[in-house]
């Protein structure tokens, strides 16, 4: 079920409806009589307007309601703020909430953005009046450049937005001074965030449009290629779900240990510990592998090849086995798959005179259909000529080769010599200070990357005595 | 008229045998045949790196294969290569147009792809000889935006745009090799098979397709749900489907959870599947029980993009609050 197929609110920003219901069940519980917050007074020269509170109080309100830390705290009350639903008293566009004695009310529900969105120009129109109105130059650049902009925009309504802020400035001189003040924070704040400052992140911002319109016209040759479509698949091969299922279970199951987000990773995970030994050991070409890095090569013959390591100890056991012109014609293939287009005449060349030609210093032995084909292939050579040749080696090393290496000598004192890391024990270094913020220059990165490189030889050297 | 409306009569007999073929195969459901399987317990992931420095949305990260250093795309107009151990910027693309909707990264960590409104997949080397990055390649063809771009080489890139086709690109000469042309909608994500000889792509027309790269045709078509706007080869917008199968086997979702998904990833066993969502947190699912088992909370804004890392050992979310997180 997806927010497409639930209408919740007409109109509203509908990605982000979900997190203003939450939020707006954390502003109730706050305004809660019995467990909500305190309020104190807001001191304003001689007015004094009530329900107001501090940020440091929203801060410990949360963390007792919601068993929370004070940094999660201060995250949750800087979204509230952000989102409107609490407004700062003291700088007002400055929507941060801070964990000090700043004042801090609650926004209205007749301001919550989930309550008046989309936020209308006219409505922008008549705000931007009524402060032009009230006080000359009280409007920022900014709201200056839109305000005539509006005026251009909806000329043909301008006298209507004059009229209405002369009116409800006259409703509002008759109001009580504190409730004015208030009424006019309350509209100030729900403006800063529908229509935020140049600079200023909005957050009601939904993202580009991702149309949902079919751009296909359908006609009878759309359907014809339909058909045609449906028949090719309609003929495909389907395994059964039980045997599909099995296979997914399995690989689950054998790659369980390799997870490193599943069952952690030896000696340490340099990203809590800041010491890559974990990396140095798995690098590309070490001199002694670790284990588990081993017994992946036993999984899949595919596995084997794509390690580096892999690769050339299975060379080492061709060559005793004077097959190895199988992979040496199977990575010269590979390297035509993914080259540059430029070269591959040339390298079609290479593996023709090296592996093909009869009489070739190693050739490799494929079957005669298609040896015919890529012969014929190789006169206009292009990308995927070698395919055919190529599969019918990797087959031949994966149903021959490959399970004798997996059984040979070669393999198993590999897998005997092979290490399991120590799990490092934790602060080591103690004084050692954490990266947190990135650094200023490259310069510095090159210096801390040899001070590191020396921890780290002393950290491998300590998990190796360990 | 009377001949199309029979074309389509066909058509339809056809897509329903075919969904009565796959439901033919269907002889058991993953509840059952997990049955047996321990459960994962609670996975908690930590933060350990936040990446500062974009200065607006962040629309797309992907990780190198050498699982140290990524690089995001933010709507400031920046292309960012991070090392996420030390947080330092290794390079930091200025781009022609702001309004970036992707970025990769080539398997060899020699060039940086990105895209979006321009309509065009702009390639970056670098490596290049006096230090600088610069613009290689810019690959202009598509008559529609760039949803999401994959490198299979130093020489070819896949390309989904939101004119309804994939290209496959010669990136040596600039010129388009192979459209993938079939889909109905816009296309907004692709996915590379790890041998490199299929690729996925997912499009606002509801449905997914297999593509061989070589015989530049569609294989499979999966459909069926809403708007699929994010995929990944194991598993596809919080349904899985098994391409032998050719069907769905299962759909993750929990009755609390009322919003879109925007970015998937698996990790390195597919036991768990990271997939972050418009209400700003990433569930974390176990695949094979269909359960949540972990939350990661700390972006401001929505989660817009996950990698897992190719060793497997972080996650990177990066999210419209313009922070990349790190966690693991």
């Amino acid at each position: 079920m997806t927010i497409n197929t639930l209408l919740v609110k007409e109109g509203c920003p509908q990605e982000q409806m979900a997190c203003f219901r939450k939020m707006e069940k954390v502003i109730v519980a706050m305004q809660d009589p019995d467990m909500g917050m305190k309020m104190r007074n807001q001191r304003l020269l001689i007015t004094v307007i009530p329900h107001a509170m501090t940020g440091h109080d929203i801060i410990t309100w949360l963390i007792q309601k919601y068993c929370i830390s004070e940094e999660e705290a201060l995250h949750l009350g800087n979204l509230l703020v952000k989102y409107g639903y609490i407004y700062p008293l003291k700088e007002p566009r400055s929507l941060v909430l801070r964990r000090d004695e700043s004042p801090y009310r609650f926004q209205t529900p007749y301001f919550w953005t989930s309550t008046q969105w989309p936020a209308t120009e006219l409505d922008y129109a008549i705000y931007l009046a009524k402060k032009n109105i009230r006080k000359q130059g009280e409007l920022m650049e900014y709201e200056k450049e839109r305000y005539s902009l509006l005026h251009k925009r909806i000329n043909h309504t301008w006298d209507f937005v004059v009229m209405q802020a002369r009116e409800q400035l006259r409703a509002s001189k008759q109001r009580r001074k504190a409730d004015r003040i208030v009424l006019e924070c309350q509209e100030q704040a729900y403006w800063l965030i529908n229509r935020p400052a140049p600079g200023m992140p909005n957050i009601l911002d939904a993202g580009l449009e991702r149309p949902n319109n079919l751009r296909v016209t359908l006609n009878s040759d759309f359907y014809k290629r339909e058909i045609e479509a449906c028949q090719r698949a309609l003929g495909r091969n389907r395994v059964k779900s039980s045997n599909c299922l099995e296979g997914f279970l399995k690989h689950s199951e054998q790659y369980q240990n390799h997870d490193p987000i599943m069952q952690g990773c030896l000696p340490s995970n340099p990203w809590i510990s800041d010491d890559a030994a974990h990396w140095t050991m798995n690098a590309d070409v070490v001199p002694v592998p670790t284990r588990l890095r081993v017994e992946r090569w036993s999984f899949s013959f595919m596995e084997l090849l794509s390690d580096t390591m892999g690769r050339k100890e299975f060379m080492t056991y061709l060559e005793k086995e004077f097959s190895a012109e199988n992979l040496c014609f199977w990575q010269a293939c590979e390297e035509i798959r993914h080259g540059e287009n430029s070269r591959i005449s040339e390298k079609v060349n290479e593996i023709y005179k090296n592996f093909l030609a009869p009489g070739a210093a190693r050739w490799v032995n494929i079957d005669s259909k298609t040896m015919y084909k890529t012969l014929e292939g190789i006169k206009r050579p292009h990308r995927f000529v070698m395919d055919d040749a190529q599969m019918h080696i990797y087959f031949l090393m994966k149903k021959d080769s490959y399970p004798r290496y997996l059984k040979s000598d070669l393999y198993k004192n590999m897998l005997a010599k092979a290490i399991v890391p120590q799990e490092t024990k934790k602060s080591v270094f103690p004084f050692m200070r954490r990266q947190r913020h990135s650094s200023p220059s490259p310069a510095q990165a090159a210096t801390q990357a040899t001070e590191e490189d020396g921890r780290v030889k002393e950290a491998g050297q300590a998990g190796a005595n360990a | 008229m009377g001949e199309m409306e029979q074309l389509r009569k066909e058509a339809d007999n056809l897509k329903d045998q075919i969904t009565a073929a796959r439901k033919a195969m269907q002889d058991t459901t993953l509840q059952e045949a997990a049955a047996s399987i321990n459960v994962v317990g609670r996975v908690q992931l930590k933060t350990r790196k936040t990446l500062r420095g974009h200065l607006a949305k962040i629309y797309a990260m992907h990780w190198s294969t050498d699982s140290k250093l990524c690089v995001s795309a933010s709507q400031d107009g920046k292309l960012i290569v991070w090392d996420s151990i030390t947080t330092n910027k290794v390079n930091a693309i200025p781009l022609k147009s702001s309004w970036v909707m992707t970025c990769a990264y080539a398997p060899s960590g020699n060039l940086v792809a990105c895209g979006g409104l321009d309509n065009m997949c702009s390639i970056y080397n670098l490596k290049g000889k006096d230090g600088n990055v610069k613009v290689m390649r810019e690959l202009a063809a598509h008559t529609g935006y760039l949803s999401c771009c994959r490198f299979l080489s130093d020489s070819e890139i896949i390309t989904s745009s939101g004119d309804c086709t994939c290209v496959l690109w010669d990136i040596e000469t600039g010129t388009q090799k192979t459209i993938f042309a079939g889909h109905q909608g816009d296309c907004m994500s692709l996915a590379v098979s790890p041998d490199f000889k299929f690729f996925i792509s997912g499009a606002c027309d509801f449905t997914a397709k297999l593509w061989d790269i070589r015989e530049g045709t569609c294989r499979q078509t999966f459909g069926g749900h809403e708007n699929l706007s994010r995929i990944n080869y194991i598993l596809d917008l919080c349904k899985l489907y098994d391409l032998r199968a050719d069907q769905e086997l299962i759909t993750y979702q929990d009755s609390s959870i009322m919003c879109g998904v925007t970015s998937l990833a698996p990790s390195l066993s597919g036991r768990l599947l990271l997939a972050g969502y418009d209400d700003f947190n990433v569930n974390i699912w176990d695949t094979l029980k269909a359960e949540r088992v972990g939350v990661l909370a700390g972006h401001d804004n929505r989660v817009s993009c996950i990698g897992v890392s190719s060793d497997g050992m972080a996650c990177c979310t990066g999210s419209w609050d313009s922070f990349l997180k790190i966690w693991n």
